[in-house]
C-alpha cells in the first residue's frame, strides 16, 4: 500500500483514460442522441411533422435501452463490443457501451429540452415561411442551447459514472483502478484517492456546465 | 372603397377539429372579402372561433371546407413549398408577441430573410431600416427579456414587415398590452397602413380596437359570422345580437338591464353638440333617466351613443319616440334580457 511514484504515475493516467472514455463517449453518444431526439420531439403528435408509428417505435427502443441496468448492458453487448473494437478489454473497447447507454439518455434528454420550445415561437417561423428543416436548426436547436448545456452536463457526469463500472470488465480509467486496488486487493487508500478524482472531475464538469449555459441564456437578465 | 380589389377572400370556409370524443366545429361556412388597403377587424369573444380563423388565412391551419384566395391563388391547391412562400407575403404578430428570446432584436427582425435566404449582410441592413420604422434604433443589440412588451411588439411589428408582405396578420396584438400602449401599437399600423399600403387584418375581443383603426369589421360568434360591414355602419345599427353586445360594451356593465326596456341613441356630427335630452325633457315634460353615455371616435368622426331608459307609461313612450323621430336621431330598443 505504498504510495509511490509508481501509484502517482498510474493515478495520473487512469484520470487521463477517464476524461478521454467520457468525452469520446459523450461526443458520439451526441452523434447519435441528438438526431434521435429531435425526430422524437419531431415525429411526436404535436410536433411540427407528426409521425406516430416512426415516434412510436423509436420511443420503445430507448426506452428498452434505458430500462437495462448499465452494468447488465455493458456485459450483454460484449460481442457487439468486440465487433466494433476488436476487443472487450481497455479504454476504446469501453467506449461503446457507454455509447450504448448514454446516446439513448441524450435522446430523451434533448427530447425534454426541445420541447420547452415556445409553441407560439415556432407557429411564428411557420408563418415566416420556414420549413421543417429550419424550424429545427433555427428555432428549436438555437432556443434549447442553454438547456441542452445543462443536460449535457449531467449526461457528461453520469458517463462518468458509468466509467467507474466498466472497472469490472477490464475498462481502464479511474474506475478500473478503483475495482482492481480497493476492490480486489483490499487497497483502500488507493481506492478513495480514485473516488476523490472522480469526484472532483464531476464538480469541474457540473460547474462548467451551469456558468456556460447561464452565459449565453439570454432570457435571464 | 368599392374600386379596390380583394386581396383575401375566404369562400365557404369551414374548420373542424378532431376532439376526444366527437368533432368539435370551430369555424362554419365563412365568407369575407378582404380589400387591399384596408384594416379589416375580426372581433369575437373568446372561444368564438377567431383565432382558428386567423390561422386559416395563412393555412397554419388547414381549413376542412372551403378555401382562401390570396392574391388570385388559391392556398388550398398550393404544394407545401409554395404555401410556405406565398406565408412570405403575408407577416403575422401575435399576442404574446413569440420573439426568438436567444437571438437579439436585430437577429429576430432579419430572421424572415434569413430563411427566406436573404444574404445575411443585406438582411441586417434591412432590419436596421425596420428597427427605424418602429422607433427602436437603440435596442439593436439588445435582446427580448430586456424589453417591455410594447417594444416587443414593435420589433415583432418590425420582423413581420421584413419580407415587405401584402398583409399583416394581427392576432390579439394588443390584448397583453396596457390601454396607452395598445394605442400607440395601433397608431404605428396605421401608419405602416397608410405609408406603405399593406393590408391590416385585426382579430381582437375588444371594440375599442376596431373602433380606433379598423375601416370595417366583420363579427364572428359561435363559429360563424354574425354580421360584417364598415365600422360606423355596424355602430349605428348593429344587426346582430352579438353586434349589439360588442357595441354597448361598457353600458352593459353597468347598467343592469333587469328586463326593462331601454332606448339606445347614436348621436354623430352636429347632435353631439346638441343639448338633446334636455330639449326632450322639455318636449316631453318629464325627466329622461340616462343609464349610460359615452363618446368615442370612429374613424375620424366623433360618435357618442347613451342608454336611456324608457318610460313605462305607453303614452309617454310614444311621446319619446316622436320627439326621436322628428329630430331624426337614430335609436334602438334594447332589452336586458337579450344579453
Amino acid at each position: 500500500m505504498s504510495f509511490d511514484a509508481q501509484t502517482v504515475q498510474m493515478l495520473a493516467v487512469g484520470t487521463l483514460e477517464t476524461l478521454y472514455m467520457i468525452f469520446a463517449s459523450a461526443v458520439m453518444a451526441y452523434v447519435i442522441g441528438l438526431p434521435l431526439g429531435v425526430i422524437l420531439v419531431v415525429t411526436d403528435k404535436d410536433g411540427i411533422r407528426p409521425m406516430p408509428v416512426v415516434n412510436q417505435i423509436l420511443g420503445f427502443i430507448i426506452n428498452i435501452l434505458r430500462s437495462i441496468p448499465f452494468i447488465i448492458l455493458l456485459i450483454m453487448i460484449l460481442p457487439i463490443t468486440r465487433a466494433i473494437a476488436g476487443t472487450t478489454i481497455g479504454v476504446n473497447a469501453t467506449v461503446v457501451p457507454l455509447v450504448a447507454s448514454a446516446a439513448p439518455y441524450i435522446a430523451r434528454m434533448i427530447e425534454s429540452a426541445l420541447k420547452e420550445v415556445d409553441a407560439g415561437v415556432i407557429e411564428a417561423a411557420k408563418s415566416m415561411g420556414a420549413s421543417t428543416w429550419q424550424i429545427i436548426y433555427k428555432v428549436l436547436l438555437p432556443e434549447s442551447v442553454p438547456v441542452n448545456l445543462m443536460g449535457a452536463a449531467i449526461t457528461v457526469t453520469t458517463i462518468l459514472g458509468y466509467t467507474a463500472m466498466t472497472g469490472f470488465t477490464g475498462g481502464g480509467g479511474l474506475g478500473g483502478i478503483a475495482v482492481n486496488y480497493g476492490y480486489y486487493r483490499y487497497e483502500t487508500v488507493i481506492m478513495l484517492v480514485s473516488v476523490v478524482l472522480l469526484i472532483v472531475i464531476v464538480q469541474i464538469i457540473q460547474a462548467a456546465g451551469v456558468k456556460l449555459s447561464r452565459k449565453c441564456d439570454k432570457r435571464i437578465r | 372603397m368599392s374600386e379596390r380589389n380583394t386581396i383575401i377572400e375566404l369562400s365557404h370556409l369551414g374548420k373542424e377539429f378532431q376532439g376526444k370524443d366527437a368533432k368539435v366545429r370551430a369555424l362554419r361556412d365563412i365568407n369575407l372579402k378582404i380589400e387591399a388597403g384596408e384594416i379589416f377587424g375580426i372581433i369575437g369573444l373568446s372561444g368564438a372561433g377567431k383565432s382558428t380563423l386567423v390561422r386559416c388565412i395563412n393555412f397554419l391551419e388547414t381549413p376542412t371546407e372551403g378555401d382562401v384566395i390570396f392574391d388570385g391563388r388559391s392556398l388550398k391547391s398550393l404544394t407545401e413549398k409554395e404555401l410556405r412562400e406565398a406565408r412570405r407575403s403575408m407577416g403575422m404578430i401575435f399576442q404574446q408577441f413569440n420573439l426568438l428570446a436567444q437571438r437579439n432584436v436585430l437577429k429576430n427582425i432579419s430572421f424572415p430573410l434569413e430563411i427566406a435566404g436573404v444574404p445575411k449582410k443585406q438582411a441586417l441592413e434591412r432590419a436596421k431600416e425596420l428597427l427605424e420604422i418602429v422607433g427602436l434604433s437603440d435596442k439593436a443589440r439588445s435582446y427580448p427579456s430586456q424589453l417591455s412588451g410594447g417594444q416587443k411588439q414593435r420589433v415583432a411589428i418590425a420582423r413581420a414587415l421584413a419580407g415587405n408582405p401584402k398583409v399583416l396578420l394581427c392576432d390579439e396584438a394588443t390584448s397583453a398590452l396596457d390601454p396607452n400602449t395598445t394605442n400607440s401599437i395601433l397608431q404605428l399600423l396605421k401608419e405602416i397602413n397608410q405609408k406603405y399600403g399593406i393590408t391590416i387584418i385585426i382579430i381582437t375581443h375588444e371594440m375599442k380596437v376596431v373602433e380606433a383603426v379598423c375601416d370595417r369589421v366583420a363579427i364572428i360568434d359561435q363559429s360563424q359570422i354574425a354580421e360584417c360591414g364598415p365600422v360606423s355602419e355596424v355602430f349605428h345599427n348593429p344587426k346582430s345580437q352579438i353586434g349589439r353586445h360588442f357595441i354597448l360594451g361598457d353600458a352593459l356593465k353597468e347598467i343592469s338591464f333587469d328586463n326593462q326596456l331601454f332606448y339606445r341613441i347614436i348621436f354623430d356630427g352636429l347632435e353631439a353638440t346638441e343639448p338633446v335630452i334636455a330639449k326632450m325633457a322639455l318636449a316631453c315634460k318629464f325627466p329622461v333617466n340616462i343609464a349610460y353615455a359615452s363618446t368615442k371616435r370612429i374613424g375620424d368622426k366623433a360618435v357618442g351613443q347613451m342608454v336611456i331608459q324608457v318610460p313605462e307609461r305607453d303614452e309617454d313612450r310614444q311621446k319619446v319616440v316622436r320627439f326621436l323621430e322628428t329630430e331624426r336621431i337614430p335609436y334602438e330598443e334594447v332589452e336586458g334580457n337579450e344579453f
